[in-house]
């Protein structure tokens, strides 16, 4: 079995990762009920031996001793940091899992000084919160000052896994901290381990995002998931938004009667190591959990059907910068009864290609499908993959050259509190609109010069990133277009090899 | 003689397991309808076959398991020791830590020259329990990358350590509408590479037994074992013990070389396919009853007509008049549908078989003229009823079967080829245009083959 490691960076990649451990622990512990360390926990955890001194020796078999996630918690302040290594799930991290401005060792890097300098301006010139949301701070001072310890920490971490396999980025793009040294991280991680896999999972701002320079990050950031990223899975938060709300409908307008089992909601920590009071984005930031625990439970778990994870990068991304994977999870919510009715179990599949289901604001229906991949756990059959592929596919459109384009796998294991679960996953040209808003949005504030000067204070940035992160943007967008162009256009196969008989 | 199995890959493991139980089933079922002693001769012969005794009194597979992945094959082992009637070798199994990805080329270039020595050493640990090895089965998907890249790679080391022995390719063709997204690249990689080192290679469509299982089984909710068994049940009908023409009253003994000697007499057609009759739910069994003359008759015509099970057959299709050419002909039509074979191979099971009249499987209209029609047809018989049916057909058959398909996926792995899609997935481990080209150009060869019968 392999293992990943999980790297979250910033804010909104802390919280995220926190919520995702609270939701692993609760998966696997609904399934290892014997509590023995078995290959499934060992794919994201450790079992360390807490009763030697120090760090103690892994343990491979046997009982569960003391476990430990497999991951990298980086921010440059340490309030959200703190906060999960005094909440519940403190014992799943040590601190040597840890990067935050203060604990960092050798502080005599001579940027430091200069750093604390902007980071002072631009915290009044702006008014944001300290550290400046600045990608520039988060790529190039941070970065450069904690290269070392990071590559230092990501080697440890690997030296655990007997077969390293994957590296999931968890932050925002709005956040300085998130996009640069997020993206300064699966850069290093390209050097160090270029034979792992990178998956990134990037919260896209909002157009009222409280982060003023927001774009100059995204935009930033979004050159490095071109050129380093094997897959991104793009998450916004209004979607998560909607998401929420309409589950909270579904309860309260008691459409659903006493049947739901509340535990069961995707959105839901109920039954969670939790104690503390929920804080705002738990409940959107447990959708991204569960989008992460669907995505690796058959590389996890058996099933008639297995997909391990370098699987969907050789399914789904057929040129390499196209690797950006919109995502929907259904069912939102499950009803009590464990025998599902095939109508209903269908509806599954259609609310995954709904617009409203989608992570992101998107309409992968009236878009045009490079590749399309099914996850699908629980009490289903191939003889169900086959009904609603033929079902939906005359109402999607698949690009000339792969009209069947479906990646399917089935995994034996449920969700908690779930009898089925389908996660969808789609290289789709809907991404398309994300990354224009984005543009536009950076170039209003590129045209007038707005806020330039804090990024380019930095040591090592000129204005020429910007014009070079923005141009790899236009290209990408650009390649969408050419790939919408041919939906429309009549199909002519290409004339197949003559054998001279 | 015995057979040496060796499954690749998920789909290879879950397949190869299905045989096994099926055929120890077999064995130990008390169905046979047949005197004692043939009922004996048939454990004997089917024992040697495919089981070797362990001191425990447990058969065990004469079987190699291999996976790239740990999860397939410590679910198979332990279901398989679960029965309690069989097992496998505990020490006949090789895995790795992750799968090939879906990648054809990660599996005969990196995972293949690799692993090469450890799984060739299991081979060898079990052909060194067989007394005489007629030769390898392997089974295999050609949609992922370890059980169609790894399992062409082992192919040709077999063809290469083994040099006279029969290899055998047992081939689980995709879903039409895929599982896998690069299916038909891997699928033409695959069957590209088999073509130069096997000896044959049988085909079965998961959309065929798939259709079976919902017409025939009447299931509903279709798994992968519901199909995984429906195709054991025909392998088992072709690999169970049968009375060939020539061995008279004795059991084959080389069912392999038998098999390849009926149905491959030249190397550029060595394509598979297999049909069989009857097939039903298990407890529609004891209400049925069957005529062996009803039953080769939808058997001759599932052949002519090209139909995957008994139900919708076209009994419109006929073949082609002696003497007339098809373009002169004005049921140009029909005609079309007709699929010409070169070889075919009829096997029965079960009461009365030996009154059984076989003459329209020898009609010479059915076969391609450069072949005497004396040589391509062999029926093999046993009056051993075989998995709980009292009369059984099957026919393995080496004829325009499989045109359609293969003119499918190399069609759609072409289109998607012309696009330069997914190529770099590929060429990041060494398979590079060219060699697609040559994998194109290869199975062209076979599809003008089979068309200008
Ligand atoms: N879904 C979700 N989004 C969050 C969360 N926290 C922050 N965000 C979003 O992330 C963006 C702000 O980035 P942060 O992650 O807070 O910033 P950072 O990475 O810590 O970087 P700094 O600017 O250095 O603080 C905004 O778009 C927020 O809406 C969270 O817990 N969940
Ligand atoms: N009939 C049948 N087909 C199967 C089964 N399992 C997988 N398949 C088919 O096999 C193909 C997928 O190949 P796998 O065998 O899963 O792949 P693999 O050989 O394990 O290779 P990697 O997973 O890529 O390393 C698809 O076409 C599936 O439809 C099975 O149990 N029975
Ligand atoms: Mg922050
Ligand atoms: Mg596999």
């Amino acid at each position: 079995m392999t293992q990943s490691v999980v790297v979250q960076v910033g804010q909104c990649g802390n919280q995220v990762g926190c919520r995702f451990w609270d939701l692993a622990l609760r998966e696997h512990a609904a399934v290892n009920k014997k509590g023995i360390y078995d290959e499934a926990l060992s794919s994201f955890f450790r079992n360390v031996d807490t009763r030697s001194a120090g760090d103690g020796p892994d343990i491979y078999k046997g009982k569960i001793c003391s476990l430990k996630a497999r991951a990298l918690l980086i921010d440059m302040e340490e309030g959200v940091v703190n906060e999960i290594l005094q909440g519940p799930l403190r014992d799943v991290f040590d601190s040597k899992q840890l990067i935050t401005d203060v604990s960092g060792s050798g502080n005599n890097c001579p940027v430091q000084a200069e750093n604390q300098l902007i980071s002072k301006y631009v915290e009044g010139i702006l008014g944001i919160a300290s550290p400046p949301s600045s990608r520039a701070v988060g790529y190039k001072v941070y970065g450069c000052q904690y290269r070392e310890n990071i590559v230092e920490k990501l080697r440890k971490t690997a030296e655990h896994c007997d077969c390293l396999q994957c590296f999931f980025i968890i932050h925002s793009m709005g956040g300085g901290t998130g996009s640069g040294l997020g993206t300064f991280v699966l850069n290093l991680l390209e050097d160090e381990f270029p034979e792992v896999y990178r998956f990134v999972t990037s919260v896209y701002p909002s157009g009222e995002d409280d982060v003023i320079t927001s774009p100059y990050n995204s935009v930033l950031a979004m050159k490095e998931l071109n050129e380093h990223a094997d897959c991104v899975l793009p998450i916004e938060n209004e979607s998560l938004f909607d998401i929420v709300n309409k589950i909270h409908q579904m309860i309260n307008s008691g459409k659903l009667g006493s049947t739901v089992k509340p535990n069961s909601l995707v959105t839901s920590s109920a039954g969670t190591a939790k104690t503390v009071q929920e804080k705002p984005f738990d409940a959107m930031n447990n959708i991204i959990a569960n989008l992460l625990l669907n995505l690796t439970s058959s590389a996890r778990f058996e099933g008639s059907l297995n997909m391990d994870l370098n699987e969907i990068s050789m399914n789904l991304v057929p040129f390499p910068r196209l690797h950006y994977l919109v995502s929907s999870l259904t069912p939102l919510y499950t009803l009590a009864d464990v025998n599902i009715p095939s109508r209903r179990l269908d509806q599954m599949f259609s609310d995954a290609f709904s617009r409203d289901h989608q992570l992101i604001r998107a309409d992968p229906k009236h878009s045009l499908y490079l590749a399309c991949a099914l996850l699908v756990r629980g009490n289903v059959q191939v003889s169900d993959l086959r009904r609603n592929i033929e079902r939906l596919k005359p109402s999607l459109h698949f690009i000339s050259w792969n009209q069947e384009g479906w990646k399917t796998s089935l995994c034996s294991v449920p969700p908690v509190g779930h009898s089925h679960s389908l996660l969808a996953l789609a290289n789709n040209t809907c991404v398309k609109p994300t990354f224009m808003e984005l543009k536009d949005r950076f170039m209003k504030l590129y045209k007038k010069k707005a806020h330039l000067h804090h990024y380019l204070q930095v040591d090592g940035m000129e204005q020429g990133c910007f014009s070079e992160a923005i141009s790899s943007l236009s290209d990408l967008i650009e390649e969408y277009n050419e790939l919408d162009a041919s939906k429309g256009g009549l199909r002519t196969d290409p004339s197949r090899l003559k054998i001279a008989v | 003689m015995s057979i040496v199995a060796v499954q690749l890959g998920q789909c290879g493991n879950q397949v190869g397991h299905e045989v096994f139980n099926t055929i120890c089933g077999d064995v130990r079922g008390t169905h046979g309808l047949c005197s004692k002693k043939e009922n004996e001769a048939y454990h004997d012969a089917c024992t040697e076959r495919f089981f070797s005794e362990a001191e425990s009194g447990v058969p065990v597979a004469r079987a190699v398991l291999v996976d790239m992945e740990p999860k397939v094959i410590s679910q198979t082992l332990s279901i398989a020791a679960r029965s309690g009637h069989w097992k496998y070798d505990d020490q006949s199994h090789f895995c790795q830590k992750q799968g090939s990805g879906n990648n054809w080329a990660n599996g005969y270039s990196v995972h293949g020259p690799r692993n090469k020595e450890v799984i060739m050493n299991l081979v060898q640990k079990e052909v060194e329990k067989c007394d005489r090895l007629s030769g390898f089965f392997t089974i295999m998907s050609m949609a992922g990358g370890t059980g169609s890249g790894l399992g062409a790679f082992v192919t040709q080391c077999l063809r290469d350590a083994f040099p006279t022995s029969f290899i055998l390719n047992h081939v689980i063709w995709p879903y039409g509408t895929g599982e896998v997204i690069v299916q038909n690249y891997n699928s033409v990689l695959t069957l590209s590479h088999l073509y130069q080192s096997s000896d044959a290679l049988l085909v079965h469509e998961n959309d065929v037994i798939h259709k079976i299982c919902a017409q025939l089984m009447h299931i509903k909710q279709i798994s992968f074992r519901d199909v995984n068994q429906v195709i054991a049940h025909q392998l088992g009908s072709v690999f169970q013990p049968a009375h060939t023409a020539e061995a008279g009253l004795h059991y084959s003994r080389n069912p392999l070389g038998d098999l390849m000697e009926a149905l491959v007499p030249h190397p550029e057609f060595k394509m598979l396919g297999l049909r069989n009759i009857p097939q039903m739910p298990e407890n529609s069994l004891a209400y049925s009853t069957f005529s062996w003359p009803g039953l080769l008759k939808h058997l001759r015509q599932m052949l002519i007509a090209n139909a995957k099970m008994e139900e919708g057959i076209d009994w419109q299709v006929r073949p082609p008049c002696p003497g007339s050419s098809i373009s002169s002909s004005h049921s140009t039509n029909k005609l079309l549908h007709f699929n010409t074979s070169i070889a075919n191979l009829v096997i029965l099971r079960g009461k009365d078989m030996h009154s059984v009249d076989l003459g329209s499987f020898r009609d010479p209209s059915l076969y391609t003229s450069w072949l005497n029609p004396q040589d391509a047809f062999n029926a093999w018989k046993t009056p051993r009823a075989f998995n709980k049916y009292e009369k059984s057909a099957s026919l393995v058959s080496n004829s325009q079967f499989l045109l359609k398909p293969l003119d499918n996926v190399v069609g759609k792995a072409w289109n998607m080829f012309a696009s330069k899609a997914y190529i770099h997935q590929y060429t990041k481990f060494g398979i590079e245009e060219e060699d697609f080209l040559d994998s194109f150009t290869t199975l062209e060869q076979v599809i003008s083959s089979y068309t200008n019968l």
